[in-house]
């Protein structure tokens, strides 16, 4: 269910960092562009940018130089407030280490992005049933993450990340902390969702596993893309 | 509205956390309320001791009369006022007749304030009517401290010496028939009280007072040249002066307690909201702006502030309620630092000390809430999300 409309441009993008008395380059003149419905991966070592780019992406931090166009905002022209408003309604997030509140019930944890958006409790109640149905967890409604395995929190993650069906989904090593039955488990949840929704997905990994699943890998070496290849079928 | 709901569910989500985190708040309010309520209650007390047991409502005094100078005492007396005595006979009007006197504890010689008042005055609460002894006996009652000083116990007899108005010198002895117990040192320290027609008629001066004490009924007609009327407010003027000087230690403790308050406050704030990075992080990566997550926590800290208020109303007003009723007991030793100290203060809570402490506490919630989520908010969310903001 792949489309040709861009939904991420990057162009000539720099991202330095303070770093003592000097400036760390994490970034350095990456040009890029996603359509909708990629399930892409930006890959390689720890420290080669790939974080970075997925922040400036999810508008979570902003370029230093050049411009990263995202649904149409340049992320270093947004204002605070209007890329709070672009991460609650249109791109969803999911963390290596999860990052669910942990006082929340599951239900709670993927209600949260709606409640922000001040849907009434009706549809919030459906869209959260329909998200935690995607992932196979409605049994786990009333569960704190406290009370879950590894692979249910991160199951619980992606319902947050989907649940006001994004366009953008951005995926932070999601399958680190994971083993690899439940690592495949989530990529084929993720894959899935690609698919059905047409829900652009872009990963950071160096995850084998994640790499497996992806139809298009861009390799970052020290902060410039070194290869990026696109597989028509995996 | 949705920064209510997501405060009131962060704290109901905590459970123990925000539990521990009332509960320590409530301990403010409590501790401070208590601490200073014992305080007023002090002073309180102390004031209406001196009303109870010696000043009464009011007084009218010899126009010579000093009592800082006792060379002003052989001079201090003159006939009573005929309107008072019908109420010097119903007890709602003492007149006390003073003069020096010496007495000889184990064999020295002391000076001491002798003062005859009726045995059956109701003004004042010295046990006047336990002033009772055969023809041939002087009754006489002393104070504790008196007692204590001097080793004198109830059914002594101890030996007075004195002169009468013509300076002519007279000796009798005096039957201790009780020992009482006051915090008023003024009437205790250095004095013996005995009946007042007894001592009238050792100092050869019948019918004739040195001051009046009066209750809650007004002074009968008196002669303005003769008496000077003492109203409460300069009888009570050292007291007060005293209350005025202890205030400003007073309102310093309280700061020392709200600052020590505040310390709680704010390291439970700070580390529970620095633990919460993470969080923060999260919620702003979830579309919250910056300005809604310090509101958020913001709002936590006034609720946990309410919250504490109302555990406090919980446990604090019966347990300040029945420490005002039954007071709080003393150290005898106490009683040996030179200071008036009952045997039991009864604190005083005033509804300023309440409103004033409630909303500090309040106050401080908020502001230490306010202070770190604004400062986790402002730095880079990416940060936060990695918990690395020290």
């Amino acid at each position: 269910m792949e489309s040709n409309k861009t939904v991420i441009t990057i162009r000539n993008l720099v991202k330095t960092f303070p770093m003592g008395n000097r400036e760390f380059t994490a970034l350095n003149g990456i040009n890029l562009s996603f359509a909708k419905g990629e399930f892409s991966g930006l890959v390689g070592p720890s420290g080669s940018g790939k974080t970075t780019l997925l922040n400036i992406i999810g508008t979570l931090d902003s370029p230093t130089e050049g411009e990263a166009i995202v649904l149409g905002d340049s992320v270093g022209e947004l204002s605070q407030k209007k890329a709070a408003n672009l991460r609650n309604m249109k791109i969803g997030f999911v963390f290596q280490t999860f990052n669910l509140l942990p006082v929340y019930s599951t239900f709670e944890n993927v209600e949260f992005p709606l409640l922000l958006q001040k849907m009434s409790a009706a549809n919030r109640k459906k869209s959260v049933m329909d998200a935690l149905d995607w992932v196979g967890l409605t049994d786990k409604a009333k569960s704190r993450p406290a009370q879950m395995s590894g692979g249910e929190c991160q199951r619980v993650a992606i319902a947050r990340a989907i649940v006001k069906k994004p366009e953008i989904v951005l995926a932070d090593e999601p399958t680190a902390n994971l083993d690899a039955e439940n690592s495949h488990n989530i990529l084929k949840t993720m894959e899935k969702l690609n698919q059905s929704l047409g829900t652009t997905f872009l990963f950071a990994t160096h995850d084998e596993k994640v790499i497996g699943y992806l139809k298009r890998i861009i390799k970052l070496v020290d902060g410039k893309v070194a290869s990026d290849e696109i597989f028509a079928k995996k | 509205m949705i920064t209510f709901k997501l405060a009131f569910r962060n704290l109901v989500g905590a459970g123990l956390r925000t539990w521990l985190n009332v509960f320590v708040l409530s301990l403010s309010y409590v501790v401070i309320i208590y601490m200073n309520g014992m305080l007023d209650g002090w002073n309180v007390q102390a004031k209406s001791d001196m009303m109870n047991w010696d000043t009464g409502q009011g007084q009218l005094w010899q126009k010579n009369y000093d009592p800082s100078d006792p060379f002003t005492l052989q001079d201090s007396f003159d006939p009573i006022p005929a309107d008072f005595n019908t109420m010097i006979g119903e007890g709602k009007i003492a007149p006390v007749l003073v003069t020096m006197a010496s007495f000889y504890p184990e064999g020295r010689i002391q000076s001491i304030l002798l003062k005859g008042i009726p045995e059956n005055q109701k003004v004042i609460e010295l046990p006047t009517a336990s002033m009772t002894a055969d023809s041939s006996s002087i009754p006489g009652l002393v104070g504790k401290r008196m007692a204590e000083a001097n080793k004198i116990k109830k059914g002594d007899v101890i030996t007075i010496r004195w002169r009468d108005r013509n300076g002519t010198f007279d000796a009798a002895d005096v039957l201790i028939t009780a020992i009482f117990e006051t915090n008023v040192p003024t009437v205790d320290g250095g004095q013996i009280w005995i009946p007042l027609s007894r001592l009238q008629k050792m100092m050869q001066l019948p019918g004739e007072a040195t001051l009046f004490i009066r209750g809650k009924s007004d002074w009968p007609s008196f002669g303005k040249d003769q008496w000077i009327v003492k109203d409460l407010k300069s009888l009570t003027a050292d007291i007060d002066q005293v209350i005025k000087a202890k205030s400003v230690s007073t309102s310093i403790l309280y700061l020392i307690l709200l600052l020590l308050a505040m310390l709680a406050i704010f390291d439970t704030q700070v580390l529970s909201i620095f633990r919460r990075q993470r969080e923060i992080g999260t919620q702003i990566a979830l579309g919250m702006t910056r300005g809604q997550v310090v509101r958020l926590f913001t709002l936590e800290g006034a609720m946990n502030g309410v919250l504490a208020a109302l555990l406090a109303a919980v446990y604090g007003i019966p347990f300040l309620a029945s420490q005002a009723k039954y007071g709080i007991p003393m150290p005898k030793a106490s009683n040996s630092m030179g200071m008036a100290i009952a045997e039991k203060i009864f604190p005083v809570y005033s509804v300023g000390l309440v409103v004033v402490t409630i909303c500090f506490v309040m106050l401080t919630a908020l502001v230490v809430s306010y202070i770190p989520a604004r400062r986790i908010a402002k730095m880079n969310p990416t940060e936060a999300i990695k918990g690395k903001i020290q």
